[in-house]
């Protein structure tokens, strides 16, 4: 029988997740296009003569070759590690300098990580599809070790020994015999060994294998921790430049609402405010942010709006659903379906919800002469570079953005709007502008996960087994919309709607949406057979690794006791997956309160597997994160709109997880050490929420198809 | 109307000319460079902002500065005593108390604030008074087992 997806399927691909831009175009001249001198500017640590040479050639290309586009190594000892990710708190400052220590064969403390600085570090792409790991932990290790094996070829050249005598141990060659060592700033201070950095790295460079790691594996904290409790650590929102000012932007009362008069009188006349005004942008700088908040409100006075109707949150899933491009496909196994001993048709729906990182957007933006220099919070800062040349006309020796470590992204930002605000009010006022969208603003006007609706059909054949498999996802993604299962006569596909509201990534992408509906249904399809959700899972599932993070937390958890216990206030629930080359399986127990019409989560048991792990702590606080941060889009999290507004625009209105919501957690992490790391930011969410349905549906014989999930007024 | 305030901000006497409406954080952000507390949500819904005033937590965005006319503050910067921090914050370093670590000096402090009006909590006050926290890494666990460590510590010390 044919099917139109193979295990293959299942391997993790590329990034592509499309994110709505805003795609300003100020207009502004074309720039001239003096070179930036020398971009070694900034690194004082004596860096190597062809370090701004190789950068300006392999600025855009995702590999740099030589050692010296990626590590620098000072005459004064120092170690510099540059990359083009960013840390927004998943720890890839700690596992990045981890790698380089690894196979440079140092501590941890003597590499120094300069990420994020895009007139200085190769172009590693977004940090986003938990690619770090997989990918650019490969890129430093392989340089890294470049370096170590040419501290080793200076010794023997410097002493005529056989390779094979040459230990490197805490940062030195060592000849125990001879009792001789040679340093890396020995070699930096050397001009004829220091040439081999400017050699490209070997494409055959062994790394170390993970039997002999010391470093890589070990539960390295976060390197600038510090900084962190002691309030020293400057988040973009805490950059301040020479006379910056505060900026605010002058948002529409509803979406798509077009500016047709304003009066910008009131606020010029405010003492040291700036308005900006380029079409349909317009802004102000003020000397604080009050200033700036009431030069706003006096704008906001005088304008008046063109507002375009707007579809409401109340008929979104219609809505998705009607505008569905090319119309819902059918079902190719329709026929099949006629012949199955039973058959299932079920739509899910999920809900938009917002990424509400704790620190929202925010830019400091500062021209001097062409020059623009942004200091933002954005998961792509190539990316984001690229969006400020688009909107000024810059080349991209005039436009540097700098980010860094900032408070959180989940996928939320991929997008450059907040620094091209910034810096056209910045170059409007002639001075640096600090520009912070307000909590309003970031649930407002930052993009969301996407809504979804999905049909699934399928049918059942005698043995109480899958004979035909429909899955279709209306708008939210790809992600993890394949089915892990071993099914006949299976299709399973994304296609797009026209959204309402503007729609980007979020932590796991699409793969929560497609797996809250498939674990749901294939709850649904154990029930119809009468068998058992594991034992069902289970007979349909070859996939070794998913199969044994099931079988350990169906074990951990006890499930096969618990689910024979019947309540109706307490059930037990289980889901499985697997996205981005890692698996995933959760058991939890939930308690349903009638008193307060809720769900409460008891207890959860989640394993998770990612091939060898690199950060044992970095690693669990991923995956408790993901939990417990996947209760909210699974039990409350819901973007309500009406009129082109949004009604959840606060902390109030939309509610995200406290430490009231935290269950019992067991959380066990299989290390495969015989198997490539693959990221862990995102797959750990993805079981959750189709865990808990199925546990209400244990209890109380409730289907909720919706996410969030919420029980029926009583 | 501007109006000059004095005030004593991490053991030292600061006088600021401002407008008195100005929430308390953006005068510590803003005027004094004291950007170790932070702007989450302007409303009091997630106490980034959280600074102690006389010894008592606070959210600087719903504090206008005109209220600590004459008072106390401290913020994260003045918590550590020169290179030795505050137990408080040696605990959450011993717990990796955070991911993003936006929300930590907000957490810090409010956790200073309840230990300075009692140093000996259980589990369930400490949940109770770091319920008005968020952090959307949800570092939860890790968090409770820092406050928790940092009482015992503080029991220890007495």
């Amino acid at each position: 029988m044919k099917t139109d997806s193979t295990q293959d399927d299942l391997a993790p691909a590329a990034y592509d997740e499309p994110v709505d831009r805003l795609e300003y175009d100020f207009g502004l001249n074309r720039r001239s296009f003096m070179q930036w001198l020398g971009a070694g500017l900034l690194i004082v640590v004596s860096p190597a003569p062809t370090l701004a040479q190789e950068r300006g050639r392999q600025r855009d290309n995702n590999q740099p070759r030589t050692v010296a586009a990626r590590l620098h190594l000072g005459k004064d000892g120092s170690i510099t590690v540059l990359t083009g990710k960013v840390d927004c708190g998943q720890g890839g400052r700690a596992e990045l300098t981890q790698a380089a220590a690894e196979e440079l064969r140092v501590a941890s403390d003597a590499v120094q990580l300069i990420m994020a600085d895009t007139s200085l570090v190769p172009n590693d792409g977004i940090t986003a599809g938990s690619r770090s790991t997989p990918s650019t932990v490969p890129l430093i290790r392989q340089a890294a070790a470049a370096a170590r094996e040419l501290l080793i070829d200076f010794a023997v050249k410097q002493w005529s020994v056989e390779r094979n005598t040459i230990d490197v141990r805490d940062g030195k060659a060592v000849h125990t015999a001879s009792k001789r060592s040679v340093s890396y700033a020995d070699l930096a201070r050397n001009e004829e060994a220091a040439k081999g950095l400017e050699q490209n790295i070997p494409s055959d460079i062994a790394v170390t294998p993970v039997k002999d790691w010391k470093t890589l594996g070990t539960s390295a904290p976060r390197p600038n921790r510090r900084d962190i409790v002691t309030g020293a650590h400057k988040y973009p929102s805490d950059i301040v430049r020479p006379g910056m000012l505060y900026g605010k932007v002058l948002r529409p009362p509803s979406f798509g609402a077009k500016l047709t008069a304003l009066d910008p009188a009131p606020a010029k006349a405010m003492k040291d405010v700036v308005v900006i005004r380029d079409e349909q942008f317009v802004g102000v700088a003020a000397p604080t942010t009050l200033q700036a908040e009431q030069a706003l409100a006096a704008l906001a006075k005088t304008a008046q709006w063109e507002r375009p109707p707007h579809p409401s949150s109340k008929e979104l899933y219609a809505h998705l659903k009607q505008h569905t491009e090319g119309g819902v496909p059918s079902n190719p196994f329709a026929e099949e379906l006629t012949k199955a001993k039973k058959a299932l048709r079920q739509s899910y729906h999920v809900a938009y919800a917002q990424h509400a990182p704790l620190e929202p957007r925010a830019a400091v933006a500062e021209w001097k002469d062409d020059k623009l220099t942004v200091w933002t919070a954005t998961q792509n800062p190539f990316g984001c570079r690229n969006e400020l040349m688009r909107a000024f006309h810059l080349s991209e020796d005039n436009t540097r953005v700098v980010v860094p470590d900032f408070g959180a992204g989940f996928g939320g930002k991929h997008s450059g709007e907040c620094g091209i605000e910034a810096a056209r009010l910045a170059r409007g006022a002639s001075r640096p502008v600090c520009l912070r969208w307000t909590r309003e603003e970031e649930f407002t006007w930052a993009y969301f996960r996407p809504a979804a609706v999905i049909e699934v059909e399928a049918g059942l054949d005698e043995q109480g087994a899958v004979s035909s498999w429909h899955f279709l996802n209306i708008n939210s993604g790809n992600s993890g919309v394949e089915t892990p299962y071993r099914l006949e006569n299976k299709r399973s596909r994304s296609v797009n709607s026209a959204p309402p509201l503007r729609h980007g990534s979020y932590r796991a992408l699409a793969s929560t949406a497609n797996n809250f509906a498939r674990e749901s249904f294939m709850d649904e399809l154990a029930a119809a057979a009468g068998a058992d959700p594991l034992e069902f899972r289970l007979a349909q599932l070859d996939h070794p690794r998913l199969r044994a993070v099931l079988e350990t937390a169906a074990q951990r958890f006890d499930w096969k006791n618990r689910v024979k216990k019947k309540s109706p206030t307490v059930g037990v629930g289980l889901a499985c997956g697997t996205e981005k080359g890692s698996y995933v399986a959760a058991c939890v127990e939930i308690v349903v309160d009638r008193k307060e019409n809720r769900i409460v989560v008891r207890h959860v048991c989640e394993v998770f597997e990612c091939g060898a792990i690199l950060n044992p702590a970095n690693l669990r606080l991923q995956v408790e994160g993901a939990i417990i941060m996947g209760l909210g889009p699974a039990l409350r999290e819901e973007v309500r709109f009406e009129d082109g507004e949004i009604l959840t625009d606060s902390f109030r209105s939309y509610q995200v997880p406290r430490f009231a919501d935290v269950p019992e957690l067991d959380i066990h992490c299989l290390n495969r050490t015989d198997l490539a790391p693959a990221g862990a930011g995102e797959t750990p969410i993805i079981a959750i929420a189709p865990a808990i349905g199925n546990a209400l549906f244990h209890a109380t014989g409730i289907r909720v198809r919706t996410m969030p999930i919420r029980l029926p007024a009583a | 109307m501007d109006t000059t305030i004095t005030f004593t901000v991490n053991g030292k006497s600061r006088t600021v000319t401002t407008d008195p409406q100005r929430p308390l954080l953006d005068v510590l952000r803003e005027d004094l460079q004291l950007t170790g507390t932070k702007y989450g949500c302007g409303d009091g819904q997630c106490r980034a902002c959280t600074v102690l005033m006389n010894g008592k937590s606070v959210p600087a965005c719903l504090t206008p500065v005109s209220d600590a006319a004459r008072q106390t503050i401290l913020t994260i910067e003045g918590l550590a005593n020169g290179d030795k921090l505050h137990p408080v914050q040696e605990a959450f370093l011993a717990e990796s108390a955070f991911q993003c670590g936006y929300c930590t000096s907000g957490l810090i402090m409010g956790a200073v604030g309840l230990l300075n009006e009692n140093s000996a909590p259980t589990r369930d006050e400490i949940l109770a008074r770091m319920q008005r926290h968020l952090c959307r890494c949800c570092s939860y666990p890790n968090i409770l087992r820092a406050v928790q460590r940092a009482a015992q510590s503080g029991r220890r010390a007495v």
